[in-house]
């Protein structure tokens, strides 16, 4: 039913790597009796966890447009459970209680809730997001759900350094940077390993998903530039590829409408719209209307001292996050952008929403929504699963 | 016999995907399965006892054809040199697994080298040979059925072509790559060498220490990985294990007297009697065989197919792949069919007139007193009013250029220039170029015309690589060719004095062969023999050398005289050289201008106008960087010289597009001239021919409508715009595209079809012969028979007019297909405050994004991203005028290029700097 692209004025055009109705590339089907079929909403039940962050409210109204009867499960009530159509458990992932509930009777699971932070402790990072997922995937298949997209990150895969048109790659826990990154690795591996006959599991690794509303990423690169509080690292030059949050929800709807073709790969989802990272930033600050940063610091210096300030932070934290960890120090200065050709085959999906339209969109909210004009208090550990690398 | 030797070394487990059992030390490229050892009785007159069984190793990929389920088509006999072994030739051992073109390979390790047996003799050369031909006595090659061809490098080559000079029943084909046959005493053997067998210094760096290894191991261009520079390493960890690296060295048979020397000289004079294919791949930046070994090999084979490989040092196989052509080479050779270049020859355009050879029109106006070539002399300071005559420095009529001709042909001749040699003419364009030019060609010889805009270092290897056997130069040629070692025998083009003369080695002055009296009895030379080596612009690489006949040079004359009507008798103003030869070919009368020539851009509207004026010319050629300065300089023009050049009616300029702005303001200088500014290269001049009325045409054609009116009376024509319209194809020739693939490979089937773009392919009888010494770039360049691939792409339109879109080496793979990148930056240059704008693709081929780097005005102190307004601007101007999504704008404060035009942006340089640049971190220039 959406195997149509949406485009826009500014979207770059890739019809290219559409393949309508295309078999998955190596992936052997299971049902040999008939073609791969996308699924239709209507008449089957989603459950969504962390549908209080960015991503997961967006994904969750698109399945709720696309005619699932949708379930959240989060811990606070949302608002959009208070729509038609809408249910709602409250509760953690790690509370089996709670999830086997949340699952009870429900066809497919969208599972985003996790813990995103630059910083933290390690054990807090394995219950939310290894325990969390293992708990939620074994009640699912208990419960009868026959298909579960699980929402990752990049970050999984990569072991530092600068990612230049990389395909996707397996998770590895060992290698990946940073707390956060590990966790969701190993828990991408054990979603990924749980994929068998009618119980189809996909991953889908969106990154650095931004958007109107966004309080993870947008609120802290303009709060901090307001406060002349983020240096550009080198040149600012490095690229960086981004999804805008309408196309990173509509991605994962994708992946769950065309699991016949996703099960058992993970995909990097993007805007495919390479920047730099003064233009991002530049950008954000620009429709937020703050002056975009102009000082400039070496990228090694601001790693080396990322690294004092987080074991310093470790020791005596403050009430905010540490205002330059060694792992967003490497993340700003060093390339970040992915082959996208698989994800597009594969999902039969183009990003609706080009980047410049994007900053528009964005702009047009910051004017209705005046900074500092509401408490935006920024979680601790937030239960949106975007990836903030 | 083939068994597996045991350990010798105790094995600490790990993963062994590349570890051979008597090594603890990986071997990247190997597979384990290729090692063998085999047992072979020696006859080598060394060994003490006769039949005395060593044990050798090997990599053979037989193990690995089998399991494939592949038969052969013959086996390689590879043999190292010293200090290497078998390793080196890892990557041919594994492209011989191929199931379209399967080879054995058999890579030996020489006995006392690699992880054969260490005998504890002094293996001479002669025991080297009979070593090998035991081996193969053993392995059953002697008796093979399929062809066995010899790759080696080297003091391999000797010792394997020493083999195969006593296996001429087996023996079918010879593959070298530097290495040496002889060494002839007349010049030193190379100071690398010398060094090491310094008596003082032999031992102590042979074998004490590893540094004879160290330094071979440093004769690789990139430098080796530490990895693979172990795995060479492997084999000679102790000082017992390196003894045959320095009985090696002293076995070189430097001089006569020396033990080896009689066995040396038997298998160097044998090579000079294979007749059996031959493919020697050379790295030219090999301080130990230099290109003087491949010269020598190349006297004794002239048959052999030749790639240099420019730069690549002594380790070639190392430095580039050779894998590919080897494998190609021998396809081609020992495959079912015709050889590529024999379908080529089949397949390629032939002029259909009956063969004019080119010095006709010359041959047909010896009686004629009329002007045939005019040399002009600087203007004068002073613009005086009133009416002046052109400075004319000299001129010769029909008759005396076709008797200079005739002396100087004697003259050559009885200097001893023979049919075939190659003559390196150092000359400036004007009467004295033409008339040796004329002279060459009349007897056969080849003429080298390398121009000093390849710069100082490019002109050197390019002399080198085309080896001419002749220098015929001015003072300051001669002067810059003793420093720079240029090679061939010197005629000054002037008198010396006896002191400069024998400074300059100068053995013939041109004055001198002018005494020579005409001779009558010189054979024409055949019309498909060697006549030209001209060379490419080095803008896409080092400059390449590429080879016409006589029928192809009489061809391109053709070619112009049909393209643009000259008629014998027309006035040519010859300011672009190549075309500069063509006049007296076309019976025409030429002129050349007061310039620098090696700065076409020194060209004046004045000198031009002269030089028009003096002949009364009314075709012009001129090169793309003159048109700019003369332009510059018209203010300077009087009233004369204006009406000069109003008389000129038809104006061509080649090498590089030129933009349509400059074109119109030239027009307003020569009212009267049709301009043309065909496209073209070295390997084929030209090949379609544009007006500017055609340019302005085409613009139109590809403009989107806008209006109803415009829908009405201009539909558009189909594929009009993206890229530079060069027009339709010249008199003779004919052009097509091969489609890219979503990778940026070209398809096979050539098309016309509008708007599909592709790599431009063309044939036509004026387009080049062949490279020279170049095989696998020839190779590459002829897939498909009878036509060159230009190594641009574009497209046709509707119209049938061609549409160039860059080079292939310059697009953009992108994830939704190949992004072309002159559309692109047109309309990035529209922006205000840029400057020239190279659009390039950075990241992996295949997802690539599009990255526009620009010059800005006035020019960009330092090189980084662009400000956030002209980025805003170029990408939108981008994105309107083709829809490609730029991912960021760089601006550089000037642009790399190359040196020959100054204006041509190396792009590949640019590309890895942007790369570099957007990967983060700090930016340098690029």
């Amino acid at each position: 039913m959406n195997g149509k692209h949406r485009k826009s004025g500014d979207a770059p055009a890739f019809d290219a790597s559409v393949v309508e109705g295309a078999p998955p590339a190596d992936t052997g089907s299971h049902e040999v009796e008939r073609g791969p079929r996308e699924l239709g909403g209507k008449g089957r039940t989603v459950l969504v966890t962390g549908a209080s962050g960015m991503l997961g409210e967006h994904v969750a109204a698109l399945l709720v447009a696309r005619g699932w009867t949708v379930r959240l499960l989060q811990r606070r009530h949302a608002r959009l459970a208070e729509q038609a159509g809408v249910e709602e458990v409250l509760g953690s992932v790690t509370d089996p209680d709670a999830v086997a509930r949340a699952v009870e009777g429900v066809d497919d699971v969208v599972h985003l809730a996790a813990k995103v932070s630059f910083a933290g402790d390690w054990d807090e990072f394995v219950l939310t997001n290894i325990t969390g997922t293992r708990v939620v995937l074994e009640s699912a298949r208990e419960a009868g759900v026959q298909n579960v997209v699980f929402v990752s990150s990049p970050s999984v895969a990569h072991a530092g350094v600068s990612i230049v048109g990389e395909p996707a790659r397996r998770a590895d826990p060992e290698h990946a940077r940073g707390n956060y990154a590990r966790s969701k690795a190993a828990a991408e591996l054990l979603a990924l390993e749980a994929d068998a006959p009618g119980f189809r599991v996909t991953a889908v690794r969106p990154h650095i998903v931004w958007g109107p509303g966004d309080t993870q990423l947008v609120e802290r690169v303009v709060d901090r530039a307001g406060r002349g509080r983020l240096p550009l690292l080198d040149h600012g030059a490095a690229l960086i590829d981004t999804t805008y949050v309408d196309n990173a929800a509509e991605a994962v709807v994708r992946a769950l409408e065309r699991i016949e073709w996703a099960h058992g790969r993970a995909l990097v989802v993007t805007n495919g719209q390479p920047r730099t990272v003064a233009e991002l930033i530049g950008g954000m600050c620009r429709a937020a209307g703050v002056e975009p940063p102009t000082r400039r610091v070496p990228g090694r210096l601001a790693r080396v001292a990322g690294r004092v300030i987080e074991k310093a932070w470790a020791l005596c934290p403050g009430a905010d996050e540490p205002p330059m960890t060694e792992f967003l120090a490497e993340q700003l200065s060093t390339a970040h952008w992915f082959d996208q050709r698989e994800t597009r085959e594969v999902l039969d999906w183009g990003p609706a929403v080009g980047i410049e339209e994007g900053f528009e969109r964005l702009a047009a909210y910051y004017r209705t929504h005046p900074l500092g004009a509401h408490d935006a208090p920024v979680p601790a550990t937030g239960s949106t699963a975007a990836d903030r690398a | 016999m083939a068994r597996r030797r045991p350990s010798t070394t105790p094995q600490h487990g790990g993963p062994g995907a590349a570890r051979l059992p008597m090594t603890e030390v990986p071997l990247p490229g190997v597979d384990p399965a290729w090692s063998r050892t085999v047992s072979v009785p020696s006859t080598a007159p060394v060994e003490p006892v006769p039949g005395r069984r060593r044990r050798w190793h090997l990599l053979d990929n037989l193990v690995s054809l089998e399991a494939a389920g592949l038969t052969p088509r013959g086996t390689v006999l590879a043999v190292h040199g010293n200090p290497t072994w078998s390793y080196l030739w890892r990557t041919v051992v594994a492209a011989g697994v191929d199931a379209r073109n399967p080879w054995r390979v058999v890579a030996v390790d020489q006995l006392d080298m690699g992880f054969s047996e260490r005998t504890g003799l002094e293996r001479r050369l002669d025991d080297r040979v009979r070593d090998l031909a035991d081996l193969t006595a053993a392995l059953g090659l002697d008796d093979a059925t399929t062809p066995v061809v010899t790759l080696a490098h080297d003091w391999g080559g000797l010792i394997s072509s020493g083999w195969a000079l006593e296996h001429p029943g087996v023996h079918r084909g010879v593959v070298l790559t530097n290495t040496a046959v002889h060494h002839d005493n007349a010049e030193e053997i190379p100071a690398a060498l010398r060094l090491a067998l310094a008596p003082a210094a032999h031992g102590v760096l042979t074998q004490t220490t590893t540094a004879f290894l160290d330094v071979t191991m440093r004769l690789a261009d990139p430098p080796l990985s530490p990895e693979v520079r172990w795995a060479f390493l492997a084999p000679y960890g102790t000082r017992e294990r390196r003894e045959a690296v320095r009985g090696f060295v002293a076995d070189i048979p430097a001089a006569p007297g020396h033990p080896s020397h009689e066995r040396y000289e038997q298998i160097a004079a044998g090579v000079a009697g294979l007749q059996v294919p031959a493919l020697f791949l050379w790295g030219t930046g090999d301080p130990v065989f230099q290109e003087r070994y491949l010269q020598d090999l190349v006297r004794r084979m002239p048959h052999a197919d030749v790639h240099r490989f420019e730069g690549a040092k002594h380790l070639l196989a190392e430095s580039r792949d050779i894998a590919t052509p080897v494998m190609a080479w021998l396809e081609d050779r020992f495959g079912p069919g015709p050889t590529r270049r024999e379908l080529h020859q089949q397949a390629r355009a032939h002029a259909g007139d009956p063969f004019v050879p080119f010095h006709a029109e010359l041959d047909e106006r010896r009686g004629d007193p009329g002007l045939a070539v005019v040399d002009m002399a600087p203007s004068p300071g002073d613009a005086a009013a009133g009416a002046r005559v052109p400075p004319v420095r000299a001129s010769l009529s029909w008759a005396q250029l076709a008797e200079r001709v005739d002396r100087l042909a004697a003259g050559l001749v009885g200097a001893g220039v023979r049919p075939g040699d190659r003559v390196n003419l150092m000359v400036p364009p004007g009467s004295d170029l033409t008339a040796l030019i004329y002279a060459c060609l009349r007897i056969g010889a080849v003429i080298v015309v390398a121009d000093t805009g390849l710069g100082v270092r490019g002109l050197t290897r390019a002399l080198k690589g085309a080896a001419p056997a002749w220098l015929v130069g001015i003072r300051k040629a001669l002067v810059a060719g003793r420093a720079l070692g240029w090679p061939g025998t010197r005629i000054c083009l002037e008198d010396l004095d006896p002191v400069s003369r024998r400074a300059l080695g100068v053995a013939h002055t041109v004055p001198g062969l002018l005494g020579s009296a005409p001779r009558t009895d010189l054979p024409a030379p055949e019309p498909d023999a060697d006549a030209a080596v001209l060379f490419t612009s080095g803008s896409t690489g080092p400059a390449k050398g590429v080879v016409y006949t006589h029928r192809q040079l009489s061809a391109m004359r053709d070619a112009v005289r049909g393209t643009y009507g000259l008629a014998a008798g027309t006035g040519l103003v010859a300011g672009f050289a190549p075309f500069a030869l063509l006049g007296p070919a076309l019976g025409a009368t030429s002129v050349t201008p007061d310039m620098d020539v090696t700065a076409p851009r020194t060209l004046t509207a004045r000198a031009l106008a002269d030089a028009a004026g003096a002949i009364r010319a009314t075709a012009v050629f001129l090169s793309p960087a003159a048109i700019a300065n003369v332009l510059a300089t018209q203010g300077e023009l009087d009233e004369e010289q204006r009406r000069a050049l109003g008389e000129v009616s038809l104006m061509l300029s080649a090498g590089a597009p030129l933009p349509e702005p400059l074109l119109e303001e030239l027009q307003l200088l020569m009212p009267a001239a049709v301009l043309h500014t065909p496209y073209g290269m070295t390997e084929g001049l030209p090949l379609t021919d544009v007006t500017l009325a055609m340019i302005r045409q085409g613009r139109q054609d590809g403009l989107p409508a806008t209006t109803a009116d415009d829908l009405v009376g201009h539909p558009g024509v189909a594929g009009a715009g993206n890229g530079v319209c060069v027009g339709t194809p010249v008199h003779g020739a004919a052009l097509g595209v091969t489609a890219l693939g979503p990778d940026g490979t070209p398809a096979d089937e050539i098309t016309t079809e509008p708007g599909v773009t592709g790599e431009i392919v063309a044939r036509a009888p004026h387009v080049k012969d062949r490279y020279d010494r170049l095989w696998w770039t020839e190779h590459l360049s002829t897939r498909l028979p009878g036509w060159h691939r230009t190594g641009d792409v574009g497209h046709f339109d509707a119209a049938g007019r061609l549409w160039v879109e860059g080079r292939l080496a310059h697009v953009i793979v992108a994830g939704q297909g190949v992004l072309t990148p002159v559309a692109a930056e047109h309309a990035a240059q529209t922006v205000p405050g840029a400057g020239r704008v190279a659009v390039v693709g950075v990241g992996p081929r295949g997802a690539q994004v599009p990255v526009a780097v620009a010059e800005t005005v006035p020019p960009a102190r330092r090189a980084g991203p662009a400000d956030p307004s002209f980025t805003t601007a170029v990408r939108a101007a981008v994105r309107e005028a083709t829809g490609l999504d730029l991912a960021a704008v760089l601006v550089v404060p000037e642009h790399p290029t190359d040196i020959r035009h100054n204006s041509k942006i190396d792009r590949a340089l640019l590309a890895g700097w942007a790369d570099a640049a957007l990967a983060g971190g700090r930016i340098r220039n690029p």
